[in-house]
C-alpha cells in the first residue's frame, strides 16, 4: 500500500504545452467534411444568381434534369414545398428568407436552384445548364440611399429598407418609446463643451475567409427516421436544434457532427440554407448528399462581417475630460437577416463607453437592407466596430487638444476601483486595471523611444507614425438572458476503466485548441499524464448538450463547465478510493490526487493507484453504500455575466512618400484576458487576431459596384494579409482575473482583432498628421494615401 | 471552381506536342505550369477540351550560355530562374524579377514560357524581356521562327503566337546594368506597374537605354520617351528627370479597384526612376 517513488507529475496549467491537435492537422490525418464519403452519396451544386436584384420570371431546368447522372433538379419554389423559411436567432422582425430564392433574388450569389447528381462535376455542369430569366430591379447598394424616401425596397413590410432601428442612451430611451427622447443632458454637454470632435467613419465590409470553406453531408435514414448531418459549423448543437425544426423532426431524431473544422471566425455560427437544403434533399432522394462550397461561393454566399457607417461626435473640455458621446450608426446588413445578423450591430452601440468614464452617451442605430451578401458575426462581431469608432475619435480629440494620446486616455479611464462598472450601454464590466496595462504597454513598446524614432524619421522626410489604442471587449458569452440559444455550456467527464479519462465539451473548437487546454486542466485536476486524457467534441451523438464556440467563450464558459463536471467525477472517485482504503479508516475528504495515485493528504503512504480506484468503480464489489457504480459525471455552467478583457496595442507605420504604400514596422500588444491556461495558445490566438485586425486596417475590403456586382470575389482582388506584410509582434500580458467564473479566465479569441485595427489606423493618421490629415478610411490602400500626400504636396509646392 | 471535362495528354517531345495541337484544333491548349490556365478553367472562363502537357519536356528545359547569348527553355520555372547562378552573374534582372513573381507556390510551378505566351497585362517577365531585347523562339508546323520580344506582345493577352505553335524559349545578350522595379497589386502580386530598365553606360553616362513597362497598359511595351531622354544623361543623377512624365506618354492605361489611371500613370514615372537608378547602380 505504500507509494512507490514515482516521479511527481509537473503541473500543466500555465505551461506552454504544444497543441495536441497539430500533428494530425499538419500531416493530413484529420477528417474534414469533404473527407466524409458515404456509400451511394450524391453531390449538390447550387445555381446562383448573377444579378443583384430581380424577379425570377422563368427557370428552365429541363436540360439539366435530362443530363446523365442527374438525380433531381429543384427550383427554390419547388424546394419550398418541403422546406419553410429559415428561422433566425434574434428577436428582431425579419422578412421571409428561403434556403433557395423562390421568386426574387436579392444578392449576387443567392441560390435559385439546386442539382443532385452522381458526382460534383456533373452537378456543376447541370447547374450551368439551368436557364434563369430575370426581370431586373434597381440594385440598392448605398445604405443611405436605401433609407431615402422613394427608394426601391427589397422586402415587403420593410419601408425604406429599414430592418431595425434602435435608440439608446443615458438620457434617451429605446425603440419602443422612441417618440419620447430626453436628450437634455446630451444637448447640454455638447452646448457647454469647449471642444467637439465630429467625424464620419466607415468600418468596412469584410469577408471572413476561413481556410476551409463551408461544407455539409446530410444522411436521412427513412427506415429509422433519423437524420445525421455533418457540417463545417462552430455549433453542432444549434445546428441540430434548427435542422430538426426545419425538417419537422425532434432533436432525438437528429445527430449533428462538426468534424475537424478549418476556421470559422464567426461565419460558421449561422445555420445556412445549404445545410437545410442538403437535409431535405437527402430525405427526398433517399440517399446521403454532400455539398462543398468553393472559394468563389465562399466570397459570395458565406456571410460577410462589419459594414457599419458611424457619425461619431465627442464633447470634451480642453483639459481632455470627455463630457458626452453621440453616435449615429448605419449598419449595411445586406439582403437578409440570418442567425445573428441584426444582433451584431447592437453590440457596436453597447460598446460606445470603450474604456472611458463618459457621463452621457447616446447612440442611434439603423440596420438597412441592401442588395449584398447578408452580414453576421465576424471575429469580434460588433465590438471591433465600436472600439474602432471610439478609439479613432479619442485619438482625434487628443490631436485637437495637442495632447499625447496616452494622456487623453489616462485622463478618462474607468479607474480600477470602480469595477464592477455599469456602462451607459447596459453592460457591467467585471474587472479591470486599465492603467496597469497601459503602463506595461508603454514600457514594453518604449513609447517615448518610438516617438523619438518617428520624429527623427520625419526630419529625413520619411512619413512615419506611431499609434496607440486601448480596448475592452465582451467575452464569455452568455449568460442565457442575453444569448437566444442559451448562454451556458455543458461538459462530461468520465474516468474510464484502467484510469484513463474521456471528457466531452459542447464548446466545439475550430482552431481554439480546446483539446490541449482542457486536457491540461484535467491532467492537473486528476494529477495524471496528459496523454491519458481524450477530449471529445463536435458530435451531438457523443456530447450530450452544448451551445458552441463563439464570443470567446470556450475557456470562460466551456472550461468552467468542464471543471464542474471534473469536480463531480473526482469527488465520487475519492469516495470509491476511501471505500477501498476502509481498513486504514480513510475519509474521502482527506484524499488528494497526486501523480497517478489517490492518497491521504497528510499521509501519502496511504494510497491507491488512480487505475485501481477506477477499476473498482466499474466492478464495485462490494458496492459502497450510497454510491452508484461508475465514474461518469456531467455539468452545465451558466455564467452570471460576460467577461471583459482589455488591452493596449501600440504600432509604428511608415508610408512610402512616392507610392503611398504603407508598411507596418512594429506592433506591440499587451492583452489582459485574466488567468491563462496555456500561454502558447493565448499568444497564437492573439497573433491570428492581430493579423485579421491589421488586415482590416491595411488590406481587406469587400467592394460592390453600383449594380451590386461584387468586385472582390477571389484572392486575386480581395487582399488578405500575408506573413511578409506583418512585423514580428511583441506580446505581453497583465493578469486581472474575472470574478464571474471559477477559472478567472476571460477569453482571448477576438482580442487581437479588436485592438489592432484602431491602433494601426491611429499610426497611419499620425504618419500623415504633419500634412494636416485628421482621419483616413480603411483600408489604407496605397492610392488613397498617395492622393492625400499629393494634395498636400500640391498645396505646399512639394515642401512639407 | 470546378472545370468542365477535358482530356489530358502528356507530350513526349515538342514534335509530338505540335502534332497533338494540330489534331486537337481549337479545343487544344498547352499546359506547362498551369498557373494561369488552370485558375481560368476552374472558373470556367476557359473550357479547353484537350490539355497537352509540355511542362516536363527536356527540350524546353535549361539555362545555357553560348555565342554571347543566354538561352532559357520555356518550361523553366520562375524558381529555376531565381535560383540560377548563371543568371545572377550575367543577367541579374531576370533572376531578381523571377524571385518577385507571385509567391513560392506560383514560382515553383509557373514557367517563363507560360508567362510570356499568356501575356497577362501585369506579368513581370514581358517587360524584362523587352528591355533585354530578347528574342522569342517559336516552333510551328512550318518549322521554327524567332520574334523580337518587343514585337511579340501585341495587346491584352494577345501575342504573336499561332494556335498551332509552341513558344520554346527565349535568348538575349547578357546585361548587368539592368533592373526591374515594381509596385505589386497587393492581392495578386502581379505588377500594378512594373518597369524594366537595361542600360549601356560609359563612365556614368548613358549611351543607350531600353526601358519597358508592364501592368500599366494592355500589354508590356517600351517607353520610348524615357529612352530618348536617357541618351547622354549622367546617371544616376539624371534618372529622375528622364522618368518624369513617363506615364503620361502611354496611350491607354488600365484602371481598377487597385489603381486608377491617374495613379498608374504617376507610378510609371516613379518606378521608371527606381528601375533606372537601380540599373545605373549596377553599371
Amino acid at each position: 500500500m505504500t507509494s512507490a517513488a514515482a516521479p511527481l507529475l509537473p503541473k500543466l496549467i500555465g505551461e506552454r504545452v504544444k497543441r495536441r491537435e497539430d500533428p494530425r492537422l499538419i500531416q493530413g490525418l484529420a477528417t474534414y467534411v469533404d473527407d466524409i464519403k458515404l456509400p451511394g452519396m450524391f453531390h449538390l451544386a447550387f445555381k446562383r444568381s448573377d444579378i443583384a436584384h430581380g424577379l425570377i420570371s422563368a427557370i428552365d431546368t429541363s436540360a439539366a434534369a435530362a443530363m446523365a447522372g442527374v438525380e433531381l433538379v429543384l427550383t427554390g419554389a419547388e424546394l419550398a414545398e418541403h422546406l419553410g423559411p429559415m428561422p433566425i436567432g434574434t428577436p428582431f422582425p425579419a422578412p421571409d428568407h428561403y434556403s433557395i430564392a423562390t421568386d426574387r433574388v436579392r444578392y449576387v450569389g443567392e441560390p435559385v436552384a439546386v442539382v443532385v447528381a452522381a458526382d460534383r462535376y456533373l452537378a456543376r455542369d447541370a447547374a450551368d445548364a439551368i436557364d434563369v430569366e430575370y426581370e431586373e430591379l434597381p440594385a440598392v447598394v448605398d445604405p443611405e440611399a436605401a433609407m431615402a424616401d422613394g427608394s426601391t425596397t427589397l422586402h415587403e413590410g420593410f419601408a425604406r429598407n429599414i430592418a431595425v432601428e434602435s435608440y439608446f442612451g443615458g438620457t434617451g430611451t429605446d425603440a419602443e418609446t422612441a417618440t419620447v427622447v430626453d436628450d437634455s443632458a446630451l444637448d447640454a454637454a455638447f452646448a457647454e463643451a469647449e471642444v467637439v470632435i465630429s467625424q464620419r467613419m466607415l468600418n468596412q465590409r469584410l469577408a471572413p475567409n476561413a481556410m476551409e470553406p463551408r461544407g455539409v453531408v446530410a444522411h436521412y435514414e427513412a427506415g429509422r427516421e433519423y437524420l445525421t448531418i455533418w457540417s463545417a459549423t462552430q455549433n453542432p448543437h444549434i445546428l441540430r436544434s434548427m435542422a430538426a425544426g426545419m425538417l419537422g423532426l425532434g432533436e432525438h431524431q437528429v445527430r449533428a457532427i462538426a468534424p475537424e473544422v478549418g476556421g470559422g471566425f464567426g461565419c460558421k455560427i449561422n445555420i445556412y440554407g445549404e445545410e437545410y437544403a442538403a437535409a431535405a434533399l437527402s430525405k427526398l432522394v433517399g440517399a446521403p448528399v454532400k455539398w462543398i462550397e468553393d472559394r468563389t461561393e465562399a466570397f459570395l454566399a458565406t456571410t460577410h462581417g462589419r459594414d457599419i457607417l458611424g457619425d461619431i461626435e465627442i464633447a470634451a473640455n480642453r483639459d481632455g475630460a470627455i463630457l458626452a458621446l453621440r453616435a449615429r450608426l448605419i449598419a449595411d446588413i445586406g439582403a437578409y437577416e440570418v442567425l445573428l445578423t441584426a444582433l451584431i450591430p447592437t453590440l457596436t452601440g453597447m460598446m460606445m463607453n470603450g474604456v472611458y468614464r463618459i457621463p452621457v452617451i447616446r447612440h442611434e442605430l439603423t440596420e438597412v437592407f441592401t442588395n449584398k451578401t447578408p452580414t453576421d458575426a465576424y471575429r469580434g462581431a460588433g465590438r471591433p466596430e465600436g472600439l474602432y469608432f471610439v478609439e479613432r475619435a479619442v485619438d482625434m480629440l487628443a490631436r485637437e487638444l495637442d495632447m499625447d494620446p496616452v494622456e487623453i486616455r489616462r485622463r478618462n479611464f474607468i479607474p480600477a476601483e470602480e469595477f464592477p462598472f455599469p456602462t451607459q450601454g447596459g453592460l457591467v464590466y467585471d474587472s479591470g486595471d486599465y492603467a496597469a496595462a497601459l503602463d506595461k504597454a508603454l514600457t514594453v513598446a518604449d513609447w517615448e523611444g518610438l516617438k523619438a524614432e518617428r520624429d527623427a524619421a520625419r526630419t529625413e522626410g520619411r512619413l512615419v507614425g506611431v499609434g496607440l489604442s486601448f480596448y475592452v471587449e465582451v467575452c464569455g458569452l452568455g449568460p442565457s438572458s442575453v444569448v437566444p440559444t442559451g448562454g451556458w455550456e455543458h461538459s462530461g467527464v468520465t474516468v474510464e476503466r484502467g484510469g484513463k479519462v474521456t471528457a466531452t465539451t459542447g464548446a466545439s473548437p475550430h482552431g481554439q485548441g480546446n483539446e490541449t487546454t482542457f486536457a491540461q486542466m484535467l491532467a492537473d485536476h486528476f494529477s495524471i499524464p496528459i496523454g491519458d486524457i481524450t477530449i471529445l467534441h463536435g458530435d451531438t451523438g457523443v456530447v450530450k448538450q452544448g451551445i458552441g464556440t463563439f464570443g470567446s467563450r470556450s475557456q470562460a464558459v466551456g472550461g468552467a463547465a468542464l471543471m464542474a463536471a471534473a469536480g463531480k467525477a473526482s469527488g465520487k472517485m475519492k469516495q470509491f478510493a476511501a471505500a477501498l482504503m476502509a481498513e486504514q479508516e480513510v475519509s474521502a475528504a482527506d484524499l488528494v490526487f497526486e501523480s497517478g495515485r489517490i492518497q491521504v493528504a497528510d499521509a501519502p503512504e496511504v494510497s491507491r493507484t488512480f487505475a485501481e480506484v477506477a477499476d473498482y468503480a466499474y466492478v464495485p464489489v462490494p458496492l459502497p453504500p450510497g454510491l452508484e457504480p461508475g465514474l461518469s459525471e456531467e455539468a452545465f455552467f451558466e455564467p452570471e455575466n460576460n467577461t471583459y478583457p482589455f488591452g493596449c496595442h501600440i504600432s509604428m507605420v511608415e508610408i512610402d512618400r512616392e507610392t503611398g504604400e504603407p508598411r507596418l514596422l512594429k506592433l506591440i500588444a499587451v492583452d489582459d484576458c485574466g488567468n491563462v491556461i496555456n500561454p502558447l495558445i493565448v499568444e497564437g490566438q492573439v497573433h491570428g487576431g492581430l493579423a485579421q485586425g491589421i488586415g482590416q486596417a491595411m488590406f481587406e475590403e469587400v467592394v460592390y459596384d453600383e449594380d451590386g456586382q461584387p468586385l472582390t470575389s477571389s484572392f486575386m482582388d480581395y487582399v488578405m494579409p500575408r506573413a511578409a506584410d506583418l512585423p514580428s509582434f511583441t506580446l505581453d500580458r497583465t493578469v486581472t482575473p474575472t470574478p464571474v467564473n471559477p477559472l478567472g479566465a476571460k477569453g482571448v479569441g477576438e482580442a487581437g482583432t479588436i485592438g489592432a485595427t484602431p491602433c494601426v489606423m491611429n499610426a497611419a493618421v499620425d504618419a500623415l498628421a504633419p500634412f494636416g490629415v485628421r482621419h483616413i478610411d480603411m483600408p489604407i490602400r496605397p492610392e488613397r494615401l498617395w492622393r492625400l500626400i499629393q494634395e498636400h504636396e500640391r498645396e505646399n509646392g512639394g515642401q512639407s | 471552381m470546378i472545370p468542365t471535362a477535358f482530356e489530358y495528354r502528356r507530350a513526349a517531345s515538342v514534335a509530338e506536342a505540335l502534332a497533338l495541337l494540330h489534331e486537337g484544333g481549337p479545343e487544344a491548349k498547352l499546359l506547362a505550369g498551369g498557373h494561369s490556365l488552370i485558375p481560368m478553367m476552374k472558373q470556367r472562363l476557359s473550357e479547353p477540351g484537350l490539355l497537352i502537357d509540355i511542362g516536363a519536356l527536356p527540350e524546353l528545359r535549361g539555362i545555357r550560355e553560348g555565342d554571347g547569348e543566354i538561352a532559357i527553355g520555356a518550361a523553366m520555372t520562375h524558381a529555376d530562374l531565381a535560383d540560377s547562378a548563371l543568371l545572377h552573374e550575367q543577367a541579374p534582372i531576370v533572376a531578381e524579377t523571377a524571385a518577385e513573381i507571385g509567391d513560392a507556390q506560383v514560382r515553383n510551378r509557373g514557367t517563363i514560357g507560360g508567362s510570356l505566351a499568356h501575356a497577362d497585362p501585369g506579368a513581370d517577365l514581358p517587360a524584362v524581356m523587352i528591355a533585354l531585347d530578347a528574342t522569342i523562339a517559336i516552333e510551328g508546323p512550318g518549322g521554327s521562327r524567332k520574334v523580337a520580344a518587343e514585337a511579340f506582345f501585341r495587346d491584352i493577352l494577345t501575342v504573336d503566337l499561332g494556335a498551332d505553335e509552341i513558344l520554346t524559349g527565349v535568348c538575349f545578350q547578357p546585361v548587368r546594368a539592368a533592373a526591374y522595379a515594381k509596385l505589386p497589386q497587393r492581392a495578386s502580386r502581379f505588377a500594378l506597374v512594373g518597369v524594366a530598365a537595361a542600360l549601356a553606360l560609359e563612365g556614368g553616362v548613358c549611351r543607350s537605354a531600353r526601358i519597358a513597362v508592364t501592368g500599366a497598359a494592355s500589354h508590356a511595351q517600351r517607353l520610348a520617351g524615357v529612352e530618348a531622354a536617357l541618351a547622354g544623361a549622367s546617371l544616376p543623377e539624371g534618372a529622375a528627370a528622364a522618368a518624369t512624365g513617363a506615364g503620361d506618354a502611354l496611350d491607354f492605361v488600365n484602371a481598377d479597384l487597385h489603381g486608377s489611371e491617374e495613379y498608374r500613370r504617376a507610378m510609371v514615372s516613379v518606378f521608371a526612376h527606381r528601375a533606372i537608378a537601380a540599373a545605373a547602380e549596377r553599371g
